[in-house]
């Protein structure tokens, strides 16, 4: 396939350590891009900060760099003033659970047509391993050197709980599943949220003991699990597995927010004011 | 995958030798080199792009024959 004309070619080699996930997300990103039918000059794309951030730098789109946990709120705004155009958010688990998470939540229940696609490495990466609210308990990270004391959280979960219309999970080690969850999330008309687990041999891998790219990538396959299949698991069975393909899907376009943004518009214009 | 197709190092100075590509080759023809990823037998490659697809860093390209 020819990438290129969706990369910024004068900004490669990326600045992503070798082995990380964050281009493994990046590639199936401009396969599933390739594949729809959305024009490349009616899209923009838009990232928080991390070295999920970076991402937007390497992509030959109109492109939004902002402040760390806002892009969801900087590509709500793009949304409702252009509501022709496509537009993507690219954020860390950080990024989009922990700063951000309230924009997140918000996005969610408005159903605004926006496609995130959540790198969900399990801590901080760029700063140096501090704990994520992705973090699992148990595991170590720089500001939890012996092991995390918070709760796992369910983030597909909680975006599913507030209104978002379509939520899947994918994984870095099944790019052809990845590839087809972005799809499907391009064309879905309403709030899509795609967690993509990503692995991080550096920040999270060092401090774990997780070994090399490679190694953490068999781990994935390991503790994943398809989510029909998850389904018939018992209740028990089910913690230890994420589960991995569409989680939800409904699909209601007149709930969309910029359609009922668009339709008080009209109605103001043709009625005036209630 | 189609026929007459075969992995090519499309661009050499952006691999990073971390060797997923290695680890998902079905027939086992890609190899960490010194520096960067090379191949063994191009000839064994059965286009399956699995390395292409899951490459981090946009090195890896199955292309016709003629273009190798
Ligand atoms: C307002 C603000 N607070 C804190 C930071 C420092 N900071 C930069 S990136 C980051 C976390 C990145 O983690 P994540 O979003 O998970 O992305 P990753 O690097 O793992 O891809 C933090 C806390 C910042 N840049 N701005
Ligand atoms: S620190 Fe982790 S997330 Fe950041 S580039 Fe390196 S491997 Fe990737
Ligand atoms: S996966 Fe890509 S970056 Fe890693 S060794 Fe193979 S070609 Fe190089
Ligand atoms: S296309 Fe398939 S067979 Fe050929 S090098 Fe890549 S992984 Fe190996």
């Amino acid at each position: 396939m020819d990438f290129e004309k969706y990369l910024r070619m004068d900004k490669l080699p990326h600045i992503w350590c070798p082995g990380c996930g964050h281009g493994t997300i990046l590639n199936s990103f401009i396969r599933a891009f390739a594949e729809s039918d959305f024009d490349q000059d009616k899209t923009v794309v838009i990232s928080g900060i991390g070295c999920s951030g970076r991402a937007t730098g390497y992509l030959n789109f109109d492109t939004l760099h902002t402040t760390h946990g806002r892009a969801i709120a900087f590509a709500t705004g793009v949304k409702m003033a252009n509501p022709e155009l496509n537009v993507i958010v690219m954020t860390g688990d950080g990024d989009g659970s922990a700063i951000g998470g309230n924009h997140l939540i918000h996005a969610a229940r408005r159903n605004i047509d926006l496609t995130v696609i959540l790198f969900n490495n399990q801590i901080y990466g760029m700063t140096g391993g501090q704990f994520s609210p992705m973090t699992p308990t148990g595991d170590l990270a720089s500001t939890a050197p012996y092991g995390n004391i918070d709760q796992n959280f369910n983030l597909a979960e909680l975006v599913a709980g507030a209104g978002g219309t379509f939520i899947a999970r994918g994984a870095t080690f099944d790019p052809r599943q990845l590839k087809k969850l972005y799809l499907a999330a391009l064309k879905h008309k309403g709030f899509s949220f795609v967690e993509s687990l990503s692995q991080c041999p550096v920040s999270y891998g060092r401090q774990n003991k997780a070994g090399d790219a490679v190694e953490m990538l068999k781990k994935q396959e390991e503790d994943t699990i398809n989510f029909k299949k998850w389904q018939q698991l018992s209740t028990e069975e089910k913690k230890l597995k994420y589960p991995l393909g569409i989680l939800k899907e409904l699909d209601n376009p007149e709930s969309e927010y910029t359609v009922r943004y668009q339709k008080i518009i009209e109605q103001v214009n043709n009625e005036g004011a209630l | 995958m189609a026929r007459g197709e075969r992995i090519q190092i499309a661009h050499p100075g952006w691999c990073k030798n971390c060797g997923i590509c290695v680890s998902v080759c079905p027939t086992d023809i890609l190899i960490t080199g010194k520096k960067s990823v090379e191949i063994l037998d191009l000839e064994k490659c059965i286009g399956c792009h699995n390395c292409e697809l899951i490459c981090p860093d946009f090195v890896l390209k199955v292309v016709a024959n003629d273009e190798n």
